[in-house]
Formats: C-alpha cells, sequence, structure tokens
C-alpha cells in the first residue's frame, strides 16, 4: 500500500528496511564499545564484515547523513554511527537541511512562541 | 482486583538522561523542561504506585530489524539498561511484576492482540528516562512491566489498534488477581522530525490538539492513519502512538492534574501531562 509522499520525509518502510539491511546492522553493532574501537580501528574491514553495498560504504565514508538514509540507514540506528563522532540530532539535522547548527536550533526555538499557548490547551479545539 | 490510579505521559529524549546525569536541572535551557515534574512526583507519591506499566518504543537496544514486534510486552523478573552507542549512562536494574505481565498476556491474546512474550527484555531510554524523571531518588520500590509499541519502522500499529491494546491492558489489570496500585508511563514524542529535509519539524497546533483529546476523547485520534500521524507530528512524532496505548489503559472519563510543554528540547516539543481517572 502506497501513501502520498511527505515533502522531506523519507518514511522508514519495508522497501528502506530491506535496502538498508546490512548499514542497520552494522550500525546495531556499535552498540558496544569493543564495535566502536574495531570500527575506528579499520574502517574499511569493519564495513567489509557487514557487507555493506557501495553506495551504503560510500556514505559512511562521507559522514552524509542524507545518503546514508537514502542507502536505507534508519535514523536511531544512524545515530549510534554519529556518535562515535560525537555528533547529535541537532548536528544531523543541520546536515540534512544545509544550515549551521547555530541556525538549526535557532529554527526550533523559533516555535517556542506557542509554549504558553499549548501548556493552557489554547491553540487546538477538540 | 488492581487499581489504576492514572498515568504519566512524558518524552523520553535521551538527552534528557544527560542532563540528569550532569545536574543541569537548573540550567537555563533545561530549567522549563524539569519544572514540570515536581507536581507530577507529588501526585505520584501520593498515589502510591506498586508497579508501572512503561509504554514505550525501543531505539535499536532490545530488538533490532531483523525481529520485530508490533506490540512486545516484557514478562522478566528484571529490566536492565545497556550500552546503546552514542553515551547515555547505564541506569540500575529494575525489577519486573511477571506474573502481571503474563495476566496482560492472556487478556490481550485472548482479546486477539498476537502480542510477542519477552522473558528477557533490554530497555532503552524511552523507558529508564521517563523512570529517572518520576523516581529521581531511585526505584527500588516499585516494580515494571514494560511495552514496547514498534513505532519505527512501518506499517506502524493504526491509533485506533493502539487505543483498543491499551483497553485490552487496562481489563488486565484491573481483573489482576493481586491488590495492586497500578500507574501507566507512556513515553515518546510529542512532534519532532530528526531526517530528511524536513528534520527539525515541529507542530506545536497538533500537539495541543493531542494533549487536549487525550484526556476525554482519544478516539479522535483514531481517525488519523500512521502515515497522516507522521505528517502531522513528525516521523518521530509517531511515538504518540505510546501515548494512546497508554490512554486506552487508563480507560473512562479523566481529568488533566498535570501538564507541561516546551520547544525545544534537543529536536522536540517536550510534554508532560498527568491524567487521573475522573
Amino acid at each position: 500500500m502506497s501513501a502520498k509522499p511527505i515533502p522531506g520525509t523519507p518514511v522508514f518502510t519495508g522497501a528502506y528496511a530491506m535496502r538498508g539491511y546490512a548499514l542497520n546492522k552494522m550500525c546495531y553493532s556499535l552498540n558496544a564499545a569493543a564495535n566502536r574501537a574495531a570500527f575506528l580501528a579499520d574502517e574499511d574491514g569493519y564495513c567489509a564484515q557487514y557487507g555493506l553495498t557501495p553506495p551504503q560504504r560510500a556514505a559512511i565514508a562521507a559522514r552524509n547523513v542524507a545518503q546514508l538514509i537514502e542507502a536505507g540507514g534508519n535514523v536511531y540506528y544512524l545515530a549510534k554511527f554519529a556518535g562515535i563522532f560525537g555528533l547529535n540530532v541537532q548536528d544531523l539535522g543541520a546536515q540534512q537541511t544545509g544550515v549551521s547548527v547555530d541556525e538549526f536550533k535557532a529554527k526550533l526555538k523559533a516555535h517556542a512562541i506557542h509554549n504558553d499557548a499549548v501548556k493552557a490547551g489554547r491553540l487546538a479545539n477538540v | 482486583m488492581s487499581n489504576i490510579i492514572g498515568s504519566v505521559a512524558t518524552s523520553h529524549i535521551p538527552a534528557i538522561g544527560n542532563a540528569i546525569h550532569k545536574g543541569l536541572q537548573k540550567d537555563e535551557y533545561w530549567q522549563p523542561f524539569f519544572d514540570g515534574f515536581p507536581p507530577a512526583r507529588a501526585w505520584l507519591h501520593a498515589a502510591k504506585p506498586d508497579v508501572a506499566v512503561v509504554v514505550y518504543n525501543d531505539h535499536g537496544l532490545n530488538f533490532f530489524l531483523d525481529k520485530m514486534p508490533t506490540f512486545a510486552v516484557g514478562a522478566a523478573p528484571v529490566y536492565t539498561s545497556e550500552d546503546e552507542g552514542w553515551g547515555i549512562p547505564t541506569v540500575p536494574p529494575v525489577r519486573g511484576a511477571p506474573e502481571l505481565s503474563w495476566a496482560i498476556i492472556e487478556q490481550a491474546v485472548a482479546d486477539e492482540f498476537d502480542v510477542t512474550t519477552c522473558q528477557e527484555m533490554l530497555v532503552d531510554h524511552a523507558c529508564t528516562v521517563p523512570l529517572q524523571l518520576m523516581w529521581p531518588e531511585g526505584w527500588e520500590g516499585i516494580r515494571i512491566v514494560p511495552i514496547a509499541i514498534n513505532t519505527v519502522q512501518h506499517p506502524l500499529p493504526s491509533a485506533k489498534r493502539c487505543l483498543a491494546f491499551g483497553q485490552s491492558i487496562g481489563r488486565a489489570i484491573r481483573a489482576f488477581a493481586q491488590t495492586l496500585n497500578v500507574v501507566v508511563i507512556s513515553t515518546g514524542g510529542l512532534s519532532h522530525q530528526l531526517e530528511g529535509e524536513r528534520a527539525g519539524f515541529l507542530n506545536p497546533e497538533f500537539d495541543d490538539l493531542c494533549l487536549n483529546a487525550l484526556i476525554n476523547k482519544p478516539e479522535l485520534l483514531t481517525r488519523y492513519s500512521a502515515h497522516e500521524i507522521v505528517e502531522l507530528a513528525g516521523s518521530q512524532g509517531a511515538e504518540i502512538l505510546n501515548w494512546i496505548v497508554g490512554r486506552g489503559i487508563l480507560g473512562g472519563a479523566a481529568r488533566e492534574v498535570v501538564r507541561n510543554y516546551h520547544i525545544p528540547i534537543s529536536n522536540t516539543a517536550a510534554a508532560l501531562q498527568v491524567l487521573e481517572p475522573a
């Protein structure tokens, strides 16, 4: 069943889950500190163990989040990869939207003008 | 017969765990978030729960994509956290309530919810951060039944199915042979999106709609497909499904005791809502 695409929003469907399986499996392995160390010691060898596809290997090499997503990476697993380099989800967001991290944070904060209205339940009638 | 004393629904952003670890609760960035919790904890401590049923989604700690259950019920004597890869500290183990877990499993399957049962289950930040928020002094006095919902790999369960699943769990708790006070802890959300060109998407209007509907009209949320929820709440805003399960468990008419809402915490519209039976 295919639903209307949501602009700018890759939905992690079965098609992505199949395409990204090797990449996500490698990222899942990075839960273990010993595996993170093994990745850093020999990135090529570590990726080879998991049989990454060429686009997945290239996206890992480039540390490019958009390419990793396109190669089937799920962001919860990619976060484990990004964590090796001390990157958080604001860093990932900035990279994917082509702005600086400060600009990305400012964009988030702009929504704070609604905080009091939502706290009081005044923004939406049900 | 056990008693459901109410529900606490809260965001479970990993950065909260790091902020607690570093003692940043009074920091300018964090204070508006943490300030929501003292009244929630006062309510919780007055209500004296024995067991917390925690509805959350796993982020690649216990479950990988090799086997991805739509609904999974923990039935372990103890639950532990573990390294999640990006630096959140682990927390002490939490005791289980396996007799209640099996009562929930029996009722759910009788009601045609074909759950996955887990006699061993690691619990990630989505389960443990809310425990840290509600029991900052430690959780020796509480036992949990963790219930994991697939909000990650589509197809996700529908909001309608989630509400009905929660109602089934609620029936199991009320019919349980032991006399326990049970609190529902629902975790995740509200609106946020981590990936794609729309990363950073937030939707306070939809969040407010959800918070208002969850009090006494949760069925309003069942009109949205999981895909529509992603469109309205963002990819990870689909975690509202956990809150809908939790509202189903609470059942009946409810009264809102505490609400907090704060943008931004990390990439997320952070929210807290405590409901009790009206």
